[in-house]
């Protein structure tokens, strides 16, 4: 049957199909798909862990007591859970264990444009990397049959555009992979020194047998013999029914002299730019076919490897003494589009392209449309206060990041995930403890969770005196909604066990908890200047649900007396699309505009009116 | 059956995968551009061509711009659609259609909603908003339709069913048969809004400009 998928969406459906029995992940753009989609198949037991590295443990659990056990991330999130990635690939699996993580060139949803293949190098796994829906499905089954082959887990790269296109996918039906028995195995397991050793032996063995399959052209069918004699209705039939004809590493003969060697989606853009050359394409990027490259590139006259991000292949076949342009002709930054390759090859202007660059100078500026908090968002208020205050900010990772563009600009830094409260203390520690009465770290209650309970222990431990403000809107809000410990509720969406934010930071050691509205600005701008000039060490958490959540309850909404208006501008301050300057032509001083179909009703705009011009009204 | 798109459509001006048509939904969040590129997607699917649409989440959905590209023909690499190689641009909001207007292919075609959606440089009053959009995207684009798309949806009963209307005016320029869209529209949309989505659609799909507009 053919379908539309989403590639994040046909890494799940593989994953069901290989009969994947636990699935494990933090949300991260753009990954977060995947385990939304797993959460559809009743089959399949998921979880969204606190953070990357505990979703890998449980699945490094998993795998090891005998299951088939998916693990998906953004790619920062791999910084996280990467402790456990490396050794890992010392004590191998039981049952399968693929980890799909998604990188982000151009950085459409991220704070860096880190390259995942890299991990595989560094941590002695293999690494597959699919070029659209269709391979994101079948690459997830081979996958598995890797990882189990090998006894490693095994690592699938995808980037935002082959995560976030649809296309169109044969999908199979899902065969139950088998329980492999659990058996305690102290030397392999326990990675003390002395069995570390041993298995470090093991690790550079596998990757050398890796690295010879890898030169064939048709790997999966291999793995499809040496299944064959398993008996019943498991995956080797999955496999011999449907990867009979996916070759892993594949060479696309074409016309001339001129080659490509690629992988991922800069397959797709190659074959855009480039049409009907020879291509050699990487499935498994590493370990590198050495044997299939070097017999590709022999004789030709132009060799290009065209891949997104850093040198990695190019790297890689220089070491090999293949001569090949890559990266001194093409960016290693931002997407690689066919846009830039075509450019890059074949010179920026023709004639036409001259001609209607003048044509669209004629257009006048085009004003940008940068992402903003939405109407009602509770993260407004407190930026808005942080401004007024004037106070360093240390900043996280999530929607309320925003809070950094003006006209609230009350950001000073943003790193990573959890970095905020570690932030805080070190500057702290650096400028003097008075340095900590004008300053506060803001972090949102999911990344608080993720990474920041270790930070406020540190701060708290050490003695610091900082105030952290966790703005907690009771959801994962900039990727699309996902629970956490903190809501209450699992993936999906049943009654659990809730984690209180106010006993965690008393736990840690803080004695000063406020819960404050961030919707009474009176209140919230009152904790703040206390908590910060406090000696000790302090948390406010600012509680309102994301107003994406709760956005039907609305009643009231305000509206402009222009009789009182005298368009001083202070409601502008908090940067709300519903608040609007109006002019008509020539009109130089203009109005103040509440746009009805946008405004909440939250009174941020009411409170901050020195003239009682905004009113509430019902709606 | 590729190539008869383009013969149908509009002449391509750059070597390379002759047969493959390419769209720009462009708009902003929350104007439902995910849903109409599926629907787009879904019917060229059933009608049998390779397909491939682009989607943006994350970031960019809260209150920024957002562009789905849909691309479908004989064979389909990759997931963007190029600067000026752009058949139809659907333009869900003006200011987007000005936006994306430098990825229409000579002679193309824009479909543009007359809807105004300020972005926040405007709101604050630090920029003005374009003035007489229609007029420079004529001067560009080989033919323009112009609707007002958010009327149309009212007139249906939900206003946010400005996306099927638009999805039913552009389908009207597409290879596809009616019955497959109303088919595709089926399986995409949830029950209980299939009935007004199936009324936007028709309207838009019937659409035509009242002369002597802008």
């Amino acid at each position: 049957m053919k379908e539309l998928m989403l590639g994040n969406e046909a890494v799940a459906r593989g994953a069901y199909e290989a009969g994947v029995t636990v699935a494990t992940a933090y949300p991260g753009t753009p990954s977060t798909e995947i385990t939304e989609t797993i959460s559809r198949y009743k089959e399949i037991y998921c979880e969204w862990a606190p953070n990357e590295k505990v979703a890998l443990e449980v699945a490094a659990g998993a795998a090891i007591g005998g299951a088939r056990v998916l693990c998906t991330m953004k790619h920062v999130g791999l910084n996280v859970a990467a402790d456990p990635l490396f050794t890992l690939s010392y004590t191998g699996i039981n049952g399968g264990l693929v980890i799909v993580v998604a990188d982000d060139p151009g950085m459409h949803s991220s704070q860096n444009e880190q390259d995942t293949r890299y991990y595989a190098l560094a941590a002695k796994i293999p690494l597959l990397e699919p070029a659209d829906a269709q391979e994101c499905r079948d690459y997830i089954l081979t996958a598995f049959s890797l990882s189990e082959e090998f006894d490693c887990p095994v690592l699938v790269r995808l980037t935002t555009r082959v995560a976030h296109t649809r296309g169109v996918v044969i999908v199979g039906e899902r065969k139950t992979a088998p329980l492999w028995d659990y058996v305690k195995n102290f030397s392999k397991y326990v990675m003390l020194p002395g069995m570390a050793r041993q298995r470090r032996e093991i690790v550079e063995q596998r990757m050398a047998r890796l690295a010879e399959a890898a030169n064939t052209y048709s790997l999966a069918n291999m793995y499809v013999d040496q299944h064959a004699d398993t008996p019943g209705d498991t995956l080797a039939d999955t496999h011999t029914q449907t990867q009979t004809d996916l070759q892993l590493n594949r060479v696309e003969a074409g016309n001339g002299k001129t080659a490509v060697i690629t992988s991922g989606i800069a397959y797709q853009y190659a074959r855009e730019v480039f049409g009907e050359v020879s291509y050699l394409k990487l499935g498994m990027v590493h370990p590198l076919p050495e044997r299939l490259v070097v017999d590709f590139a022999q004789g030709r006259e132009e060799l290009y490897v065209i891949e997104e991000g850093d040198p990695f292949l190019e790297t890689q076949l220089k070491a090999l003494g293949i001569r090949v342009t890559g990266k001194k002709l093409f960016p290693a930054t931002g997407e690689l589009l066919p846009g830039v390759l075509r450019e890059r090859i074949f010179g920026a202007n023709t004639k036409e392209e001259k001609e209607e660059a003048k044509a669209g100078a004629q257009v006048e500026a085009i004003p940008t449309r940068p992402p903003v908090l939405c109407p009602g968002c509770p993260h407004r208020g407190v930026f808005y206060v942080l401004k007024k205050l004037g106070l360093t900010v240390l900043g996280d990772i999530g929607c309320y990041t925003l809070g950094a563009l003006p006209p609230t600009g009350a950001m000073d830094a943003c790193i990573c995930m959890g970095a905020s409260i570690g932030m805080l203390h070190g500057m702290e520690k650096a400028r003097g403890p008075e340095f900590a009465g004008k300053a506060v770290a803001v972090i949102g209650d999911s990344t608080f969770i993720h990474s920041g309970i270790t930070g406020l222990t540190d701060l708290v431990y050490n003695k610091g005196r900082g105030t952290v403000i966790i703005l907690d809107n009771n959801t994962t809000g900039m990727t699309g909604h996902q629970n956490h410990p903190g809501t209450g509720f699992d993936l999906r969406g049943e009654p659990t066990n809730r984690l209180d934010l106010v006993q965690v930071a008393k736990a840690v050691g803080v004695r000063r908890v406020k819960v404050v509205d961030p919707f009474a600005l009176t209140e919230l701008e009152k904790a703040v200047k206390e908590e910060v000039q406090a000696e000790d060490p302090s948390v406010i958490i600012a509680r309102r649900p994301c107003v994406l959540l709760d956005r039907s309850k609305t009643r009231v909404l305000v509206r402009v007396d222009e009789e009182k208006c005298t368009f001083c501008r202070r409601c502008l301050a908090i940067g709300c699309p519903a608040v609007a300057v109006s002019r008509t032509a020539g009109e130089k001083k203009g109005r103040i505009v509440i746009n009805e179909t946008l405004c909440t009703g939250c009174m941020l705009c009411v409170q901050l009116c020195p003239f009682g011009a905004i009113e509430r009204v019902e709606r | 059956m590729g190539a008869q798109i383009k013969d149908e459509l509009t002449k391509k001006r750059w070597p390379g995968p002759e047969d493959v048509y390419n769209i720009i939904l462009a708009g902003v969040g929350g104007q439902g551009i995910l849903f109409a590129a599926r629907v787009l997607g879904t019917a060229a699917l059933m009608k049998g061509y390779d397909v491939k649409v682009s989607e943006v989440h994350g970031m960019a959905q809260r209150g920024g711009s957002v562009v789905s590209y849909v691309r479908f023909g004989r064979k389909v690499y990759a997931p963007v659609v190029e600067k000026g190689r752009c058949d139809l641009l659907v333009a869900f909001e003006e200011l987007e259609g000005l936006r994306w207007l430098d990825h229409l292919c000579t002679g193309g075609r824009v479909i543009l909603n007359r809807q105004r959606i300020d972005p926040m440089p405007v709101i604050s009053g630090k920029a003005e908003y374009p003035k007489e959009i229609p007029a420079i995207i004529r001067r560009r684009a080989g033919s323009v339709e112009l609707v007002d798309a958010l009327t149309i949806a009212g007139e249906c009963g939900s206003l946010r069913t400005v996306n099927t209307v638009l999805l039913g005016l552009t389908a009207r320029f597409l290879p596809v048969e009616e019955e497959i869209w109303l088919e595709t529209l089926a399986e995409v949309a949830p029950a209980r809004m299939l009935d007004v989505n199936r009324q936007a659609f028709i309207r838009g799909y019937r659409y035509t400009q009242p002369s002597g507009q802008a």
